[in-house]
C-alpha cells in the first residue's frame, strides 16, 4: 500500500507490524516521535506490546535488556545525547548476544548543543558490538527495521538502524507497506533461545568473568560479529523474494563503467545520486557507493570493489577527532592496506550539525576526484567541505 | 580442562543452575575458623550469619565447617555468643 510517512512514522509502522513484546523507551528530539507515535499505538490497542515508560535512556536501554533476556522480542528508539547515555548498556546487550532493534535518528553529538544531522553520535558507538544499518530514505528504514527484527534473532546480535535527524526522521515520503499479515508471517514467533523465563532450564545471565575466562567469551561475541553478515544477506534475499525490495550490504550507483567514485551514506547519498546522473549526461563516467551496513563492515566486498576505480573521494559526515579523518575514510585506508591496487583516496568531511550540502556541492567533488582520478595525486587528504575558514 | 572459547555457550550464560558449587571460595581465605565442638551450644547462630552456606549442619546440628567454600571473613566467630566461644580464628597456613 502507498502511503505518504515520515522517516520517523515509517519506523512506528514497521514496530507496530513487528508488534514486539516490550518497548522501554525515553523522548530525544529527533527520534521522539518514533516512540511517542507507537506509544499511541499502545494506547488504542493496536499492540500487544508492553510500553515502559523509562525516566531515561540508560534505563530504556536497561529494560530492553531485562525484556530481550527474559526472551522477547524488544525494540526502541533514540538519537545522539541519547545513544550516547545508552552507550555503557549498548556494550552489554551485544555482549549477552540480545536481539534488540534500536531505531536511530542520527544527529550531532554535544556540544555545542544541536539537534540535527550527522553521524557522529552512531558511529561512537561502532565499537560496541552492534550490527549498524545506515538507510538513506523512508522506504528503506522502513523495510530495514522489519529485516532487523530478523537479523538479530539469527546473528544473535542487537541491531541499529539509522536515518538522518530531520532531512529524513521529518521529511515526508512516498513509500510502499506491506500488509500487517504479511510482515507477521515473515517474521513469525521468534526463535526458542535461553533465557531467563524458562524455569526448566534455568540459567545464569552475566555473572562476574574473570581473568579465567572474560578472553574466551569476548572471542566468542567477536566471531558472531565476524560471522553475521551471511545473516544480513540472506534476509535481504529472502526479503527480495517475498517483497520485492532489495537492500545490498553496499549499494552502487551507475559504478558499471566509472572511472572514478564518490562514498557516503545516508541521506546525502540520495542527493549525490542526483549529481551522478547530471554528470553522466555530460559524459562524465563517475558513480557512487553507500554503505548500508559498517558494523559488521563489508571489508572484502569494499575491497574488491574499490580497486577497480582510478580514484575514490569519501564523504564523512562525522569526524573522528584523531587525526586521521572521518570514519569511513579512516576505515577505507585500512581495507585498502591489503588491496593489490590502491586508488588514491580523499576524505571529504561535510554536513556537520546539519549543514545543507548542496548539488553543487558534491558536484565538485565528483570534478576533484576526477582530477585526482587523472594525476593520480592526493594532495590534501581530509578537506572539510562547506565549512566556513 | 576449561573450555576453550568454541564450546562456551554464547553470551557468557551459565547453562546449569548451582554451578557456584564448583567454585571454591575457600581458596581465597587469609584466617580459617577453628570449630570446638566441646564448647558449642548449638544455638546455630553461626549457621544464620555465614555468607557463604560454609556451616555444616546434620540433624539439626552443627558438626563443622566447610573449608572448600568458607572464606575465612570471620563472622562465625564474631557472632559465636561470647560465653560459648565455640569459633576461634587462626592464620591459615597454605
Ligand atoms: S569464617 Fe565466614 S565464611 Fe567461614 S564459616 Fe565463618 S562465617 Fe562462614
Ligand atoms: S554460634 Fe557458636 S555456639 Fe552457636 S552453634 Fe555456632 S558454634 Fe555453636
Amino acid at each position: 500500500m502507498i502511503v505518504a510517512r515520515t522517516g520517523n512514522e515509517a519506523m512506528a509502522e514497521a514496530m507496530r507490524q513487528v508488534n514486539p513484546d516490550v518497548v522501554a523507551a525515553y523522548p530525544i528530539t529527533p527520534a521522539t516521535e518514533i516512540v511517542q507515535i507507537f506509544s499511541s499505538f499502545v494506547h488504542d490497542g493496536l499492540v500487544d506490546t508492553k510500553f515502559v515508560a523509562v525516566e531515561s535512556e540508560h534505563s530504556a536501554m536497561s529494560a530492553c535488556i531485562g525484556a530481550a533476556a527474559a526472551g522477547a522480542r524488544v525494540m526502541t528508539g533514540t538519537a545522539s545525547q541519547g545513544l550516547a547515555l545508552m552507550h555503557e548498556m549498548l556494550f552489554i546487550a551485544a555482549a549477552l548476544r540480545l536481539p534488540i532493534v534500536l531505531c536511530v535518528v542520527n544527529r550531532s553529538l554535544s556540544a555545542p548543543i544541536n539537534i540535527h544531522c550527522d553521524h557522529s553520535d552512531t558511529l561512537a558507538s561502532r565499537d560496541s558490538g552492534w550490527i549498524q544499518i545506515y538507510t538513506e530514505n523512508s522506504q528503506e528504514a522502513y523495510d530495514s527495521v522489519i529485516q532487523a527484527v530478523k537479523i538479530s534473532e539469527r546473528a544473535l546480535l542487537p541491531v541499529m538502524v539509522t536515518i538522518d535527524g530531520f532531512i529524513i526522521s521529518h521529511g515526508m515520503e512516498r513509500i510502499d507497506i506491506l500488509d500487517d499479515r504479511e510482515v507477521r508471517e515473515y517474521l513469525g514467533e521468534p526463535p526458542k533461545r535461553p533465557n531467563l523465563l524458562d524455569i526448566d532450564k534455568p540459567i545464569t545471565m552475566g555473572p562476574l568473568d574473570l581473568q579465567d575466562y572474560f578472553f574466551e567469551h569476548k572471542r566468542s561475541e567477536i566471531e558472531g560479529m565476524n560471522t553475521s553478515l551471511p545473516h544480513i544477506e540472506a534476509v535481504a534475499r529472502e526479503y527480495k523474494e517475498r517483497f520485492g525490495r532489495y537492500y545490498p550490504v553496499i549499494d552502487t550507483y551507475r559504478i558499471d563503467d566509472a572511472e572514478v567514485a564518490v562514498m557516503a551514506m545516508g541521506s546525502a547519498a540520495g542527493t549525490a545520486k542526483v549529481v551522478v546522473d547530471r554528470m553522466r549526461e555530460k559524459g562524465k563516467k563517475v558513480g557512487l557507493i553507500r554503505m548500508r551496513v559498517v558494523r559488521p563492515f563489508p571489508k572484502n566486498y569494499l575491497k574488491e570493489l574499490i580497486q577497480g576505480f582510478a580514484a575514490v573521494g569519501i564523504m564523512d559526515r562525522s569526524d573522528t577527532l584523531s587525526t586521521l579523518g572521518g570514519h569511513l575514510y579512516v576505515e577505507t585506508r585500512a581495507v585498502l592496506y591489503r588491496a593489490s591496487h590502491q586508488p588514491p583516496i580523499k576524505n571529504y568531511i561535510y554536513g556537520l550539525g546539519g549543514r545543507d550540502i548542496s548539488l553543487e556541492e558534491i558536484e565538485e567533488i565528483f570534478e576533484e576526484v576526477l582530477e585526482i582520478g587523472k594525476s593520480g595525486k592526493v594532495t590534501e587528504p581530509v578537506v572539510y567541505k562547506g565549512v566556513r575558514e | 580442562m576449561k573450555e576453550g572459547w568454541r564450546k562456551l555457550p554464547l553470551g557468557a550464560i551459565i547453562p546449569e543452575a548451582g554451578s557456584a558449587e564448583k567454585f571454591h571460595t575457600g581458596d581465597w581465605r587469609s584466617e580459617r575458623p577453628i570449630y570446638h565442638p566441646d564448647k558449642c551450644i548449638q544455638c546455630l547462630i553461626c549457621f544464620i550469619y555465614c555468607p557463604d552456606s560454609a556451616i555444616k549442619v546434620e540433624d539439626g546440628k552443627v558438626v563443622g565447617i566447610d573449608y572448600d567454600f568458607c572464606k575465612g571473613c570471620g563472622i562465625c566467630a564474631k557472632e559465636c555468643p561470647p560465653k560459648a566461644g565455640a569459633i576461634t580464628m587462626e592464620r591459615e597456613m597454605k
